[in-house]
């Protein structure tokens, strides 16, 4: 396990008694977390058990309905102003890369900095540059998504996030559409990430990688946190029978 | 002879077998695979012969290219008679624009190229340059054409036709249309209950409508919507109604091309931080406008054939002139090589904008560059 020495006691992300619904369809029921600065924490859990949906509530790619989200000191609301600034400050990756498949690898990392944070092209492109070179496809810059491995495009897309400078990132699934010989690449990525310091919040199904890198592990099941703990915890001695039942269908096949 | 043994994982790469790759292997493949095949290649070929021989021999051979009337056209050979264009090719190229100021309309085409190279082609050096010019040309090209000032005598509207109306009305509507079209089709996907009913209306009723209805508007009606005193002349009138009713075609095409960008392009722009301006511009556009490119020219190309219903208004378009020149009695009878003169004028015109519209979606093709 990569033992974290960065993790503060600052909360940088505090949930409280949050509730949303899709239509009539309950998804997340008081849901309750923080996250302090530094912190890095897994969610796991069957599909449809609003695990991702949770996540997308922190940049507000969902809207809650009940309940607060407060991030970096910022509640969410509807005030766009408060919206953009938070997002700039929390960077996401999605399961399908989300790639600009019109612009290079380079101008997808350079086109937020340089028109949502201000930053002169040059600064922009030496920022992209190093980030690149950090998940190591800086050979790749020119290029276009399309002509990229699977692996490659999701290293891009960390990268396109961390080039606006991120507080906190989001990982939604980020290993669930490549395959099987390119998911180490993309979790030795966010591995470093993590040694880094960044507060890391990450859906996945790589118990290997909440083991080495997590804080605390999550576990959800039809809209409710039903159990957290630490990773050693987690794996040796689950609480709840279903964090048992989950973790015995994914551990043993 | 493959029953050469190698190690496991040093198997050579083969080349193909013989006959099955480059120009016999094509011609063995798709005209001689058969003998029945072979038979109907061979039959073919005698029939292309024959019709090619005769098409030369009437367009070209045998055809009369300078006489006076038709008479003496078949006097002289039994192919076509190219006379009836030859001695008018004036007035199909500028209807009745006076022969002394002819050259303004030369001078406007030549410098349209240059206007636009910058905008179709954007690798273009000295990009920037050219397109300042762009942006005048429009000004340029109106002064020279209408007249009236800068000692230019002014030219009526009653005297434009031919092919020069043709383009004056398809490049004005095409280049009006377009920007047209990309506001309509994001006003009709906007949040905004009133910017959306709108765009929506719009596009309905354009759509909904015979253009040739729209003409009539124009030529008669329009006049009593405006100010009294304002008078817009015709052809104003004319490209605006091709304008409008091109633009709602677009706006559906376009957003035809916004629909099929993946959710998940906004949601990587939304978790960036991006405003709706800066997805429009950055994300959504250039995606959309890419997609559509093929639907785009296909409303273009419609517009540009589309052209010749001014003739219902009493405008002189290339057909126009072209049935002025039959209903001479001295013509009389020549409608075949009138009507593929202004068949090829309009063929070449489309198929050029076709074949733009192809390199410019392999070039913006990045998936396989």
């Amino acid at each position: 396990m990569v033992k974290n020495k960065n993790k503060s006691s600052k909360p940088v992300i505090e949930i409280k008694e949050m509730h949303k619904w899709f239509g009539a369809f309950h998804v997340l029921k008081n849901i309750s977390l923080g996250v302090n600065q530094g912190e890095r924490i897994v969610i796991c859990g069957p599909s449809g058990s609003g695990k991702s949906t949770l996540i997308r509530c922190i940049n507000r790619l969902e809207v809650h309905q009940r309940g607060d989200i407060i991030v970096n000191d910022v509640e969410l609301t509807g005030d766009l102003k408060n919206l953009e600034a938070i997002r700039s400050d929390v960077g996401m990756v999605f399961q399908s890369f989300n790639l600009f498949p019109h612009l290079t690898v380079l101008e997808n990392c350079t086109l937020a900095p340089i028109w949502v944070k201000g930053l002169p092209k040059k600064e922009a492109n030496e920022l992209a540059m190093e980030l690149l070179k950090r998940v190591k496809i800086p050979e790749q810059a020119l290029k276009f998504p399309g002509q990229l491995s699977g692996g490659q495009q999701q290293r891009v897309a960390i990268a396109r996030s961390l080039c606006m400078q991120p507080k906190i990132m989001l990982f939604d699934e980020p290993t669930s559409a490549l395959d099987p010989e390119m998911i180490k690449e993309v979790l030795d990525t966010m591995i470093e990430l993590a040694e880094t310091g960044m507060t890391m919040l990450v859906v996945t199904h790589e118990m290997g990688f909440a083991k080495k890198v997590a804080d605390s592990v999550i576990f959800m099941d039809e809209g409710e946190i039903i159990e957290q703990n630490d990773p050693k915890n987690f794996f040796n001695n689950p609480k709840n029978d279903r964090t048992k039942l989950f973790l015995s269908q994914i551990l043993n096949h | 002879m493959s029953s050469k043994t190698y190690k496991p994982g040093s198997y050579p790469d083969l080349p193909p077998p013989a006959g099955t790759v480059g120009v016999y292997g094509w011609i063995k493949m798709n005209l001689f695979s058969s003998i029945s095949n072979s038979l109907l290649t061979i039959l073919s070929f005698v029939l292309l012969y024959y019709l090619i021989d005769g098409i030369i021999g009437w367009f070209f051979l045998d055809a009369v290219f300078d006489a006076d009337s038709k008479i003496e056209c078949r006097k002289i050979n039994d192919g076509a008679c190219w006379a009836v264009i030859t001695r008018r090719v004036g007035q199909f190229v500028y209807g009745f624009y006076p022969d002394a100021e002819r050259w303004r309309i030369d001078i406007s085409f030549l410098t349209m190229f240059i206007a636009f190279a910058p905008l179709l082609y954007p690798d273009l050096p000295k990009r920037k340059w050219l397109l300042w010019f762009s942006g005048i040309y429009p000004i340029m090209a109106f002064i020279l054409i209408n007249g009236g000032i800068l000692g230019l005598s002014k030219i009526e509207y009653n005297l434009f036709g031919g092919f020069m109306l043709t383009v004056i009305l398809g490049v004005s509507g095409i280049v009006c249309s377009l920007p047209i079209g990309i506001l309509l089709a994001l006003g009709r996907q906007s949040k905004l209950t009133v910017v959306r009913t709108l765009s929506v209306c719009f596009i309905e009723f354009m759509r909904g409508v015979p253009l040739i209805t729209l003409l009539f508007v124009a030529s008669s009606m329009l006049n009593y919507f405006m100010p009294p005193g304002t008078n817009f002349s015709i052809l104003v009138r004319v490209i605006i109604m091709f304008t409008f009713f091109s633009a709602a075609y677009i706006a559906e095409v376009i957003r035809g091309g916004i629909q099929a960008i993946p959710k998940g392009q906004y949601e990587a722009a939304d978790a960036l931080g991006m405003n709706y301006w800066q997805k429009t511009r950055f994300i959504t556009l250039p995606q959309a406008l890419k997609i559509s490119i093929p639907g785009i020219v296909n409303t273009f190309i419609g517009l540009y054939k589309d052209t010749t219903l001014v003739v219902v208004i009493g405008l002189l378009d290339p057909l126009g002139i072209g049935r002025a020149a039959l209903a001479d009695t001295k013509w009389n009878g020549l409608s075949t090589e009138t009507y593929l003169f202004v068949a090829l004028f309009f063929f070449v015109s489309c198929f050029a904008m076709s074949r733009y519209s192809l390199w410019l979606e392999n070039k913006l093709n990045t998936d396989n560059k």
